[in-house]
């Protein structure tokens, strides 16, 4: 008995040591891992001084045969077929993979992809797209305009089904005349069909894909090589790529569902390069590494359910709109980096941006306690707030939110939750009272914001319904198809306005975005979208 | 083996208190207290942010430092200690209060039941507790008190098969037999004269029960879904200063020490128990 009780002993020491010092142990793998990524890192370079004459001259990238980069990614990615994505996460790196006719380059400007040119014709009903020569698929099959036209077909619901993407319902037809030339055609007019047409949803595939989901196949820069669910996936370089090639060769993209994990990940030299890391993560990385700055272009905020008490109660809202501080959040949690936002728009987007919709609400505890003794909370209430524990910054903003919301009475608990279920249970089950979350914007669109706040729309997972609101976005629809680019303009800040006056959700801010590369990489572009284009990534030295 | 009635002084006529039984009482009593204290009063509120003292090294003010938020982890350590405490508890009292059911009627009748619910306390137990309380919680969602049923499930298998063994290892003998000829009442016989017996085994598995259910907390909280934030576990702790490890130490080394004193005392005490020079 007493040896067993030992054995007993020893075994749980050894298990609390062994929760004590995991991250050691991560850390001690990791290194094996580390002495690989820097011999290759060597090779690189000998590779590089023997083939140096291949090399062209306008790029100081070497792009050398066997040169790798490891990626953290903080969550898997949802789907591998464009159109069925949902997760920016996903759909950021899915850029990589996957072009449109057109796409947004650094600059949030739309450039020709897939197409080489195109034109609309006078009563924005027509888009004629010349096919670019000589593309050519993953799978080494040119792109024809059949290819076009049912990736086109399938987005727009022509194929038979429902519209995969709602905004192209407004297609009415996709016509090849000849085997260079699409023509869309729109039930009427909109500015924003072009920024949809450019997000990575509506890519172009091979009409004769097998199943995309296994076998990935686009026009990207980069092909799909392997996946290992929840682990990693794998691409590589198309050397057959119409435009600028890729620079680094190989890429694994490492899921890192932790995020506790990603400084010790990156110091044990398991990845180099974490997108998104908080800056607390930041000032933890050693010298080999290098933090850019960027903003990440979201609106991070805590979404409500106006469809639940007593969130249904816009004094109630509002109440919580008083009590947060964001300055003293960005403190908190960002060494005070970030930029505030009162409504759900980014600077980013510039003419629909209005900065004063921050001033909204400034802190105010005994104003929020007035509203809530009005609505009838006088002595505060409690509700859940679920925050996907993949997201350290916003799983932290909950913890300094919570303790704001405290000091009107008001007790938030969190729940953290997977991703996964974030997806199915808040965004489209619904069924949440709160969530701390970033949205952003898959084109530079006002619609790409705000539609989703009218009472009908499918993605209205905060159940926000306002007539004022729902009318003001139909009188922004009507001036974009009458081409009033100013009055839609007007429209849209209106609705805007009215999201933060009704204090739809209580926003927080969009957040700065830092970048830790190890140094030997360079090139990382931030994007006004949420967007990583991996192909701009160099290795240097 | 000594067969001893536990409600005896448990070193009433041994001329040594073994050693291991010292140290694991004086740590397990320390802890205890703490934790009793914990209850009543913590130097800082667990919540109260300070960005004036984020990551501040230890010191008097904050004998443990505190962590990104300026928090106070010596009082986030006390109610974290509380919380492991509590949740190990309930655990062991629900996996115990099951296992002496099921174990009591299972050994004492033998039979079909026995068969049944003995297989299916194998299919149970093959999988690893841990396991089974991640089932358990990602059904029926996280927190605190989802942890307890969840662990509490887990932790029935184990107690079950070894208040079967001394069950079965009783009920064939003498006294058991006569007080059944006497007529005494099943239940009775069950509770009352058998159930006394399996006691110093049973103790033993508690203490041992105890601390895997500590460590089980602990892990879940790790993996985050035990105790939610901003409410402090020392599992969740632990996964919180991953982060700071190189530059506040004192973050992650002050909940994984009092994961393993709470763990290493109540092991000797159980050592303690047993050692043959107790008895």
């Amino acid at each position: 008995m007493t040896k067993r009780g030992k054995s007993v002993l020893f075994v749980s020491m050894l298990l609390t040591l062994t929760i004590a010092l995991g991250g050691c142990a991560g850390d001690k793998e990791a290194k094996g891992s580390s002495e690989i990524a820097q011999s290759q890192t060597a090779a690189a370079a000998d590779a590089q001084g023997s083939s140096s004459e291949n090399e062209s001259a306008a790029q100081e990238a070497q792009d050398v045969t066997d040169s790798h980069i490891t990626i953290g990614i903080p969550q898997d990615l949802d789907s591998l077929v464009p159109s069925l994505s949902q997760g920016a996460g996903t759909q950021e790196i899915l850029f990589n993979i996957y072009e449109g006719l057109i796409k947004p380059d650094s600059e949030g400007n739309l450039v020709p992809a897939v197409a080489s040119d195109y034109t609309m014709s006078e009563d924005g009903l027509n888009y004629t797209f010349t096919l670019r020569e000589g593309i050519k698929f993953h799978n080494g099959n040119p792109v024809t305009v059949a290819d076009v036209k049912y990736s086109i077909d399938t987005c727009a619901g022509l194929n038979g089904g429902e519209p995969v993407i709602s905004a192209f319902s407004n297609v009415e037809s996709v016509e090849t005349p000849d085997d260079k030339t699409i023509v869309i055609t729109l039930k009427e007019s909109s500015s924003s069909f072009l920024a949809i047409l450019g997000t990575v949803e509506a890519a172009i595939v091979p009409a004769d894909a097998a199943d995309l989901q296994t076998n990935p196949v686009g026009t990207g820069p980069y092909r799909f090589v392997s996946r290992s669910l929840q682990e990693n996936v794998v691409l590589q370089r198309f050397d057959e790529y119409w435009g600028e090639p890729a620079h680094i060769q190989d890429i694994t993209l490492k899921v890192l569902a932790d995020a506790d994990s990603i400084v010790m990940n990156l110091e044990g030299g398991a990845v180099d390069m974490v997108a998104r890391v908080s800056t607390t993560q930041a000032a933890e990385l050693s010298d080999n590494f290098e933090v850019i700055e960027g903003t990440m272009n979201l609106v991070q905020a805590v979404y409500l359910n106006n469809k639940v008490a007593p969130f249904d109660n816009e004094k109630v809202r509002q109440a919580l709109c008083y009590a947060v501080n964001k300055q003293e959040i960005l403190d908190f949690v960002s060494d005070g980096k970030g930029t505030p936002v009162g409504s759900s728009m980014f600077p980013a987007f510039g003419k629909y941006y209005i900065d004063e919709l921050n001033d909204t609400y400034t802190t105010d505890l005994e104003k929020a306690k007035a509203l809530l003794a009005e609505a009838g909370y006088a002595d505060g209430f409690s509700f859940t707030m679920k925050v996907p524990s993949n997201y350290q910054q916003h799983v932290d903003t909950a913890q300094v939110v919570a303790e704001q919301f405290k000091q009107i009475g008001v007790t938030a608990n969190i729940e953290l939750i997977e991703w996964e279920t974030w997806l199915s249970d808040v965004y489209q089950g619904r069924d949440f009272e709160a969530t701390l979350v970033g949205v952003d914007a898959s084109t530079l669109t006002a619609g790409a914001m705000l539609s989703r706040f009218r009472s009908d729309a499918h993605n209205n997972f905060m159940n926000f319904n306002n007539a004022d609101y729902d009318a003001a976005y139909a009188n922004a629809l009507a001036a974009e198809a009458a081409s009033d680019d100013e009055k839609a303009t007007e429209y849209y800040k209106e609705c805007e306005t009215i999201l933060a006056e009704a204090a739809a959700n209580v926003y927080i801010q969009d957040m700065c975005e830092l970048v830790a590369v190890r140094k030997g990489y360079a090139g990382y572009t931030f994007y006004p979208l949420y967007i990583q284009d991996l192909s701009k990534l160099y290795i240097t030295e | 083996m000594h067969r001893k009635r536990f409600g005896k002084t448990m070193f009433g006529r041994q001329k040594k208190i073994p050693l291991n039984f010292k140290i694991g009482a004086a740590i397990t009593g320390v802890m205890t207290l703490l934790i009793l204290m914990s209850f009543v009063y913590t130097p800082y509120d667990i919540t109260k942010m300070d960005s004036a003292s984020k990551l501040a090294a230890p010191s008097l003010a904050h004998l443990m430092g505190c962590d990104n938020f300026g928090r106070d982890i010596f009082s986030r350590v006390l109610k974290g200690m509380e919380n492991t405490f509590v949740i190990a508890l309930l655990t062991v009292v629900i996996g115990t209060a099951g296992g002496i059911i099921i174990g009591a009627f299972t050994g004492y009748f033998g039979g079909w039941l026995d068969e049944v619910l003995m297989r299916i306390i194998d299919v149970v137990f093959a999988f690893p507790s841990i396991l089974l309380a991640l089932v358990f919680v990602s059904i029926f969602g996280t927190g605190r008190y989802n942890v307890v049923a969840a662990l509490g499930v887990a932790f029935i298998p184990s107690f079950a098969r070894i208040v079967r063994g001394e069950f079965i290892k009783y009920r064939e003998m003498d006294y058991v037999k006569s007080a059944r000829l006497a007529g005494v009442g099943t239940l009775r016989i069950i509770f009352v004269h058998i159930l006394p017996n399996t006691l110093t085994v049973l103790t033993s598995s508690i203490m041992i029960g105890f601390n895997n259910a500590v460590l089980a907390e602990a892990g879940m909280s790790y993996l985050g879904i035990g105790v939610q934030p901003p409410d402090a576990s020392l599992g969740s702790m632990l996964s919180e200063s991953q982060t700071y490890l190189f530059s506040a130490p004192w973050y992650a080394v002050f909940p994984g020490l009092m994961i393993i004193l709470l763990v290493l005392g109540f092991s000797l005490l159980a050592d303690g128990l047993k050692d043959p020079a107790a008895g």
